[in-house]
């Protein structure tokens, strides 16, 4: 599929079907060269149109953008209120967020593969709107993507504004927000807190603003297309296309941009998957590490975004989805999850600290036919949850209790397998967990 | 029910390390979670508590906990 494109077209569809970000790649499959990844973003969408910098605030809240990174909040209001701090003596510096923190996605390392410079774009379009001198684009240390984007940037040639790659430690935490702004101040990757006010004052004391990926690609769209061509696909309220992570128990694992709102069905259809016909409850988890356990065959028709998922106690978070297999287990998959978290955090707060490895043990008791840690687990995530210095531990918190719904609920006779029987015959860990640690290897304090 | 000040605690989890002191100030508003953090009401302070509040804020070795106004971050 050739995608036609007239960077001068407001109105029109820019791209057939829902590729906005990922458009057809030639089916040689062979990464482009950086020149011939700059010439295509060249002949498809023109120079980056910074002269729409001036209204670029009121073109993205008028789209309704909201940010991809996970928390999902309104970017034309984290726009406005950097450009409003940022002056000719203190100007912002805009963080591109190209980290990807959790080992379930892969959105923003395939969006950095096949469209850099839309990224690119976005942050050019964010600096000259906020009044940025200074752009970062905050990459994980030694990363494809880091030499991806270095090479995107080589291809440009000179810019009118410094912009840098910056490598940030490989740690789950590290690409939170006010942990970016941190290491590049101080070389601490650790989160600052959340009454940390990067807007005012992050990077060198500067206004900062700090995107996510996918979020600065979408606005350079935005910027070139406009409000109401964005809002043709997506929800009222979640407008746009998303990039969701496919992976698990789907024979086509990978990337997809939809539509917002479109069934979970059809992403699942996209990526292989395949209904078991097995009669129990067919788990999957959705929205990352810090996600929640969706039994997909009371959820097929469920739209993929944050307001319908939530409808089924579910999060958009991350924007991924990891199928589990037939009888595949929630319990053992969410020890392993609760213990790669609680030993990822930064353990600068009591929640962090001592939350996580209680939460993750009791996880792994429970698993191990120990009936008191159910109530353990009940006690313990109230107290957490709301508590930690960022919301790392929220998320854990959030991940457990779904999981003990599951097992209190449609998957009751899953549990009862662990507390007879001390296990159950699950297949193979299925998800993934960033490589160091692995199915098995529990804390051991109580 | 007794009147509401204007005020709530506030600790910084970041700060906090959990020496317990706020609690031993004002057990009736301060309880400690199960590893000595402290676990704070979330809405206004009653009136006749504020001046030991302050006293527990004053407590606190690390200045990790303060008073605030309903409203302030």
């Amino acid at each position: 599929m050739t995608v036609a494109l007239c960077p001068a077209s407001t109105n029109d569809l820019a791209f057939s079907g829902t590729a906005r970000l990922l458009p057809a790649v030639p089916a040689s499959g062979h990464r482009q060269s950086p020149a011939s990844t700059w010439q295509q973003h060249n002949a498809r969408l023109g120079p980056v149109p910074l002269q729409v910098a001036p209204q670029l605030v009121d073109l993205v809240s008028a789209a309704g953008l909201l940010g991809r990174g996970g928390g999902g909040f309104p970017t034309g209001t984290k726009l406005a209120a950097v450009a409003a701090n940022s002056s000719r003596r203190n100007p912002a510096v805009v963080v591109a967020n190209c980290c990807e923190g959790d080992p379930t996605s892969s959105k923003d390392a395939v969006l950095l593969a096949t469209s850099p410079h839309l990224v690119i774009d976005g942050a050019l379009l964010a600096a000259a709107t906020t009044g940025a001198d200074r752009v970062i684009l905050a990459v994980h240390k030694g990363s494809r993507t880091s030499a991806d984007l270095s090479q995107a940037l080589a291809a440009r040639g000179p810019q009118s504004i410094e912009i840098t790659v910056v490598g940030i430690p490989a740690r789950f935490v590290a690409s939170e927000a006010t942990a970016l702004v941190r290491y590049l101040n101080t070389g601490d990757a650790r989160p600052a807190g959340r009454l940390s006010r990067i807007w005012e004052s992050g990077v060198d004391g500067r206004p900062t603003l700090v995107d996510n990926a996918e979020t600065l690609a979408q606005l350079a769209l935005i910027a070139r297309f406009g409000p109401a061509w964005f809002r043709q696909l997506g929800t009222e309220s979640e407008p746009g296309t998303a990039l969701v992570t496919v992976g698990g128990a789907v024979s086509r694992p990978g990337v997809v941009e939809v539509a917002v709102g479109t069934p979970l069905r059809i992403i699942l259809t996209a990526a292989g998957w395949v209904p078991t016909g097995h009669a129990g409850p067919a788990w999957a988890l959705i929205g990352g590490l810090a996600g929640r356990w969706i039994d997909l065959h009371r959820a097929t028709e469920i739209g993929f975004s944050a307001d319908e998922l939530g409808l089924v106690g579910g999060t958009k978070g991350v924007s991924s989805i990891v199928v589990l297999p037939a009888g595949g287990c929630v319990l053992t998959e969410t020890a392993r999850i609760l213990d790669y978290l609680a030993h990822s955090g930064a353990r600068q707060c009591g929640p962090c600290m001592f939350g996580l490895p209680a939460i993750a043990a009791d996880m792994a008791s429970l698993a191990d036919a120990d009936r008191d840690a159910l109530g353990r687990l009940r006690v313990r995530l109230p107290v957490i949850d709301k508590r930690g210095g960022c919301s790392h531990p929220d998320g854990a918190v959030a991940l457990a209790a779904s999981a003990l719904r599951a097992l209190t609920g449609p998957d009751a006779v899953h549990l009862d397998l662990h507390l007879r029987h001390g296990g159950c015959n699950s297949p193979a860990a299925i998800v993934p967990l960033g490589g160091h640690r692995t199915a098995g290897n529990r804390r051991e304090n109580r | 029910m007794s009147p509401k000040a204007n005020l709530l605690l506030r600790v910084d989890p970041l700060s906090c390390r959990a020496h317990g002191l706020c609690a031993e100030e004002l057990p009736e508003a301060i309880r400690l979670d199960e590893w000595g953090y402290p676990m704070l009401p979330t809405g206004p302070l009653p009136v006749h508590l504020v001046r030991r509040a302050k006293a527990a804020a004053n407590a606190c070795p690390v200045l990790a906990l303060r008073l605030a106004s309903v409203g302030e971050r």
